[in-house]
C-alpha cells in the first residue's frame, strides 16, 4: 500500500506537465499543456498578446519564464551520452543567458510534426546528436538573443547596436539602463525573427567548450528520475510478452484457460503472427502467468539454423566472385601477385546483443480517436511513425512522450518493434493504459544484433617491407538489408565499409598504392541492427590487427610501420602520435607489461589508443591501462567527451573479451548476463583520455573510440603472447604459455 | 497482506509470497528507483539494503523478508540526496544514462559502511554491478573520494 511519504510524482499525462525537481535545475517532460506555449512559432510573427499564463517562447528553441528561467528545447534524446547538456551549452553560448538558470525540455514528435519539423531531426544515433544540429541550435540561441536585445532597445527607444548583453541582462551603455531577459521576453517573442544570424567564433566561447556539469545528474542519484519502465498511469495494466524464440517462426496457439485464473491476470492476447502477451494488474503477475502459459510455435524454416552454419555461409562469401566494392585504388590483385611477400589472415566477428540495462518497454493508451505512447526512444519521430502504423490512426492523432533511456546504444532507434507490440496490445484494450516490459530473456533473444561478419585480408609487401597492395574481403551481414532495405544502393550496403572509405566520416587513414575493399553480402536469419560503433567495430579489428600483422612480418615497429603510410593523413596520425607519446611508446613498459596500438576514424572523429596488458603463465589477461586520444574537431564539453571515451572502452572491451550471441536450433542461446558476460569493475582498465580538438570540422564522440578499443588490446595481447586473436570474442582463445 | 519496514516506515504489501521484493517495491509501493535489469541477481540494478547489507532484491521473495527487517531503498538512503556517496557522485558527475546508478550507489554505500577506506581490490570485489555506459572508473573515483583516500589508482 502506498504511504504518504512514498507518494511518487505521477507520470506525465495528457493535458499535464510534469516537472521533476532536481535542486536548482528542473528536467521537464512537457506534454499537451505546453503545446499552447509553442503555438507562437519561430516562423509566425505574432501581433497579439501572449496567451495568459504561458511563458513566452522567443523561438522554437528558447522559452524565457518571467522568473528568468531559461528553458532550452532539446530535440535529440539523452541516453547517457551527454548530448542534452552539450546542446544546451551551444544554445546558451549564443543566447548569452545565465547558465545557472538553464533548464531543458523535450518537444514531442507530434509537436514537431504539427510545426513543420521546426526542431529538425529527432534521430539520436550515429554520434550525430551534436555535430548534425550544432549550427541550427546555435542559430536558435543567437536569434533569440538578438530578439531579446531588440525588444529592450525598442523599450528604451535606442539602437540595438548600442546595447550589450551578458548573463541574461541587457545593458544600454550610454544611459546605464538594464533589463533582464525575463522582463522583455514577452515583447521579444512578438518580433520578426532576424534573417542574418552571425555565430560566435568558437575561440570566444565561454559556456560551450567548457566542462560544465551535466544538467541531468541530480535525479539519477535519488531514484526520482522516471525512466520508461518506471512510468505509472492511473488504471494502468502491465503486459509481459513472448515472441517465437526462432526468428521468422509463428505463434500457432496458446492455452489461455490454463492461466486466466492466476492472480491479477486480465487478458491473454495474440499480439501478432509470432507473439503472445499476458496482461495483468502488475508486471510480476503478467510474467508469472506468461511463464506458465502453454504455447505452441511453428518454428518455421530456420528451426535448425546455427552459428556454425552461418560461419560456413560467410566463409563461402570470402571466395565469392561477386562483391560490392567500397574502396578501390590501383590493382590490388596484380600488386599482391607481384609482391616479394604475401601475408594473409582471416578474421571473424560474432553477433552481439546491445544489452541496454533497461529492457525494452512502452506504455500505451489507445482509444479509437487517439493513441499515446510513453517510451524511451532514440528517435521520437520514428516511434511516432511506428505508433501510427500499428494503431491504424494518422500520425496527427498519435503522440509519443519521450522518457529517459536506460541505455540506447542503437537498439532504440531504427526499429521500434516494442512500440509496435505495445500498441497492438493496447488496441485490444481500448481506453486502458498498458505498460509492456520485456524480460531480460526476451530482450536477449529478440534484439537487433551486431552484424556477424568475417574478413579475409591479403597483402603484398615489397623487399623493403612496404605494403604494395591490400585486398580486404568482408563477407557477412548487411545492417541496411535488415532494418532499412530501401536504403541499399543497387543492392550494396555502403554502411558496411565504415572506416574503410576513401573519404568522408570514416576515411581510411593509410595510403596504400593498390587497395581493394569489397563486401559479399551474406545474411543469416538473425536480424541485424545498428550497435554502438556499428561496422567500425569489426572493420577496425580487421584492419588494425592485420596492419599489426604486416608490421610484424616486415620486422618493423607497429607505430613506425603505420607512420610510413600516414603522411597524407595528418589528423589520423596526430591522434596516434599523441596517444603513443603519452603512453611512452618506444620506452620500456613495466616488467611483464606489453603495449599495442590502433587508430581509426569514425563518425567524423579521429581516434587512437594504446593498451597496456599483461598475460600470466596461466593465460589470464589483465588490461592495466589505456591511453586514448580523440580529435572531434570541436569539443563542446571536454569532460563529457572523456566520459564517452571511457565508456567506449567498457562497451568495446565487453565486445572484445566476452561479447557473443550464438545461435542453436534457430534461436539465440544466451538468456541473461550469466551467459552474456560484460565488462565489470574488476575488468575495467584505467583510461587516460586526450581530447585534442583541432577545429574546422564537427565529429561525434559517443561511438568512435569503440573502434580502437579491441584492436589496441588484441595487438598488445600479441606483443605479450605471440598469439593472434582473429576470432572474437577473445574468451575463445587459450592464452596460456605453451 | 504482509508488513514490511521500508525506509523507516511500516507498510502493508498486498502481493503473493513468491513475489520478489524488487517488484513489490516497484509495483506495490511505487518505489521505482530500484531497477529491474536481469531478474537473476547478475546485474545489481536492484540492490537495496536489508538490515544494512547489500541485497539483490530481484531474487528475494517476500516470504524471506521479515516484518521487522529494515529495508532501505535509494529513495530512503538520504532525505534529499545528501548521503556522502550521493554527494561524491554529484561532484564527479558519475552517471551517464543513470539506470544502474541507484544500485551502484546502494552497493557503494554498503561497501563504505563496512570498509571506510576500501582498496581498489575491495572495490573490485564489492562493486559487481553492471554498467553498460561504462561509469566504472568514475564510480571507483567517487568511492575513493568519499573515503578520503588517495591510494586509488588513476581512473
Amino acid at each position: 500500500m502506498r504511504t504518504p511519504s512514498m507518494n511518487r510524482q505521477t507520470a506525465p499525462q495528457d493535458g499535464r506537465t510534469r516537472t521533476l525537481k532536481t535542486g536548482r535545475r528542473r528536467f521537464l517532460v512537457d506534454t499537451a499543456a505546453t503545446v499552447g506555449a509553442m503555438s507562437l512559432g519561430f516562423h509566425i510573427p505574432m501581433a497579439g498578446a501572449q496567451p495568459v499564463g504561458q511563458p513566452p517562447e522567443i523561438n522554437a528553441w528558447v522559452v524565457i519564464r518571467p522568473d528568468e528561467t531559461v528553458v532550452i528545447r532539446i530535440a535529440r534524446s539523452e541516453m547517457g551520452q551527454g548530448t542534452l547538456t552539450g546542446l544546451a551549452q551551444l544554445v546558451a553560448e549564443e543566447l548569452e543567458c545565465d547558465w545557472a538558470r538553464v533548464t531543458t525540455e523535450y518537444p514531442t514528435p507530434g509537436q514537431n510534426l504539427a510545426r513543420n519539423r521546426v526542431w529538425g531531426n529527432f534521430s539520436t544515433g550515429g554520434s550525430r546528436g551534436i555535430r548534425e544540429s550544432q549550427e541550427y541550435v546555435r542559430k536558435g540561441g543567437a536569434a533569440a538573443r538578438m530578439m531579446l536585445v531588440q525588444a529592450a532597445a525598442n523599450e528604451w527607444q535606442v539602437a540595438a547596436s548600442d546595447c550589450s548583453v551578458a548573463n541574461g541582462v541587457i545593458r544600454h551603455a550610454a544611459s546605464g539602463r538594464t533589463l533582464s531577459y525575463g522582463k522583455v521576453a514577452g515583447a521579444a517573442g512578438l518580433l520578426t525573427p532576424p534573417k542574418d544570424i552571425p555565430l560566435k567564433d568558437p575561440s570566444t566561447w565561454k559556456i560551450a567548450g567548457k566542462s560544465m556539469k551535466r544538467l541531468d545528474t541530480a535525479d539519477k542519484l535519488t531514484g526520482r528520475l522516471v525512466y520508461g519502465i518506471d512510468l505509472q498511469l492511473p488504471g494502468m495494466l502491465n503486459a509481459a510478452i513472448r515472441d517465437c524464440p526462432v526468428f521468422g517462426g509463428k505463434l500457432v496457439s496458446f492455452d489461455a484457460a490454463r492461466v486466466s485464473s492466476m492472480p491479477g491476470v486480465k487478458a491473454v492476447l495474440r499480439v501478432d503472427a509470432s507473439t503472445v502477451a499476458v496482461v495483468a494488474g502488475t508486471w510480476w503477475q503478467a510474467k508469472t502467468a506468461l511463464d506458465a502459459l502453454p504455447i505452441v510455435w511453428d518454428e518455421g524454416q530456420h528451426a535448425k539454423a546455427s552459428s556454425a552454419g552461418f560461419a560456413e555461409i560467410l566463409k563461402a562469401g570470402l571466395d565469392a566472385p561477386d562483391a560490392f566494392v567500397g574502396n578501390k585504388v590501383g590493382d590490388a590483385a596484380a600488386a599482391i601477385a607481384g609482391a616479394a611477400r604475401r601475408v594473409e589472415a582471416v578474421y571473424a566477428y560474432p553477433h552481439q546483443n546491445h544489452a541496454t540495462m533497461e529492457p525494452m518497454n512502452a506504455t500505451v493508451r489507445f482509444t479509437p480517436e487517439r493513441c499515446e505512447v510513453w517510451t524511451p526512444t532514440q528517435n521520437g519521430e520514428a516511434a511516432l511513425a511506428a505508433t501510427a502504423a500499428a494503431s491504424g490512426l494518422p500520425p496527427s492523432r498519435c503522440e509519443v512522450y519521450k522518457l529517459p533511456l536506460g541505455g540506447g546504444f542503437g537498439r532504440r532507434g531504427a526499429v521500434h518493434d516494442w512500440v509496435r507490440q505495445a500498441v497492438q496490445i493496447a488496441r485490444q484494450l481500448p481506453g486502458t493504459p498498458v505498460k509492456l516490459i520485456w524480460s531480460r530473456e526476451e530482450d536477449m533473444m529478440h534484439g537487433l544484433y551486431h552484424p556477424n561478419t568475417q574478413a579475409r585480408l591479403v597483402a603484398g609487401l615489397d623487399a623493403a617491407g612496404k605494403v604494395t597492395g591490400l585486398h580486404m574481403r568482408i563477407s557477412g551481414q548487411s545492417i541496411l538489408a535488415s532494418v532499412a532495405p530501401q536504403n541499399l544502393q543497387k543492392g550494396a550496403d555502403p554502411v558496411a565499409f565504415q572506416g574503410l572509405t576513401a573519404s568522408g566520416d570514416g576515411e581510411i587513414g593509410y595510403t596504400i598504392p593498390n587497395l581493394l575493399v569489397d563486401h559479399a553480402i551474406r545474411n543469416p536469419h538473425v536480424p541485424a541492427g545498428f550497435w554502438r560503433g556499428v561496422n567500425h567495430n569489426q572493420n577496425a579489428v580487421y584492419l588494425e590487427c592485420f596492419i599489426d600483422e604486416l608490421a610484424h612480418a616486415a620486422g618493423k615497429d607497429p607505430l613506425a610501420f603505420r607512420r610510413e603510410m600516414m603522411s597524407r593523413h595528418p589528423k589520423h596520425l596526430a591522434v596516434l602520435e599523441a596517444a603513443a607519446r603519452r603512453a611512452g611508446w618506444g620506452t620500456p613498459a613495466p616488467k611483464g607489461v606489453f603495449r599495442g596500438l590502433a587508430q581509426h576514424k569514425g563518425f567524423g572523429s579521429f581516434t587512437a589508443a594504446v593498451a597496456e596488458v599483461s598475460v600470466s603463465a596461466a593465460g589470464e589477461l589483465k588490461i592495466h591501462r589505456i591511453v586514448a586520444a580523440t580529435d572531434p574537431g570541436h569539443a563542446v564539453n571536454p569532460t563529457q567527451i572523456a566520459h564517452q571515451i571511457e565508456g567506449s572502452f567498457a562497451y568495446g572491451l565487453s565486445a572484445c573479451l566476452f561479447g557473443e550471441c550464438t545461435v542453436k536450433d534457430g534461436r539465440i542461446e544466451q538468456r541473461n548476463f550469466d551467459t552474456y558476460p560484460v565488462v565489470r569493475m574488476v575488468d575495467m582498465p584505467a583510461v587516460e583520455s586526450i581530447v585534442m580538438p583541432s577545429g574546422g570540422f564537427w565529429g561525434g564522440v559517443g561511438e568512435p573510440t569503440i573502434a580502437v578499443a579491441a584492436p589496441a588490446v588484441l595487438n598488445a595481447v600479441f606483443a605479450a603472447t605471440g598469439k593472434r586473436v582473429r576470432t572474437l570474442p577473445l574468451k575463445h582463445t587459450d592464452l596460456r604459455r605453451t | 497482506m504482509r508488513k514490511l519496514t521500508v525506509n523507516g516506515r511500516i507498510v502493508d504489501v498486498d502481493a503473493d509470497d513468491n513475489t520478489p521484493l524488487l517488484w513489490a517495491l516497484r509495483e506495490q509501493l511505487g518505489l521505482t528507483g530500484t531497477k529491474y535489469g536481469c531478474g537473476v541477481a547478475q546485474c545489481g540494478a536492484c540492490t537495496i539494503h536489508l538490515d544494512g547489507a547489500p541485497v539483490r532484491a530481484c531474487v528475494l521473495p517476500l516470504s524471506a523478508v521479515g516484518p521487522n527487517q529494515k529495508i532501505v531503498t535509494i529513495e530512503g538512503l538520504s532525505p534529499n540526496g545528501s548521503h556522502p556517496v550521493q554527494k561524491a557522485w554529484l561532484a564527479l558527475d558519475v552517471p551517464q544514462c543513470g539506470y544502474c546508478q541507484a544500485g551502484m550507489i546502494m552497493s557503494a554505500a554498503a561497501l563504505l559502511a563496512e570498509k571506510p577506506k576500501p582498496t581498489d581490490a575491495d572495490i573490485d570485489a564489492g562493486i559487481t554491478n553492471i554498467c553498460r555506459c561504462g561509469t566504472y572508473n568514475k564510480v571507483r573515483a567517487a568511492i575513493h573520494q568519499v573515503a578520503g583516500s588517495t591510494t586509488g589508482r588513476k581512473a
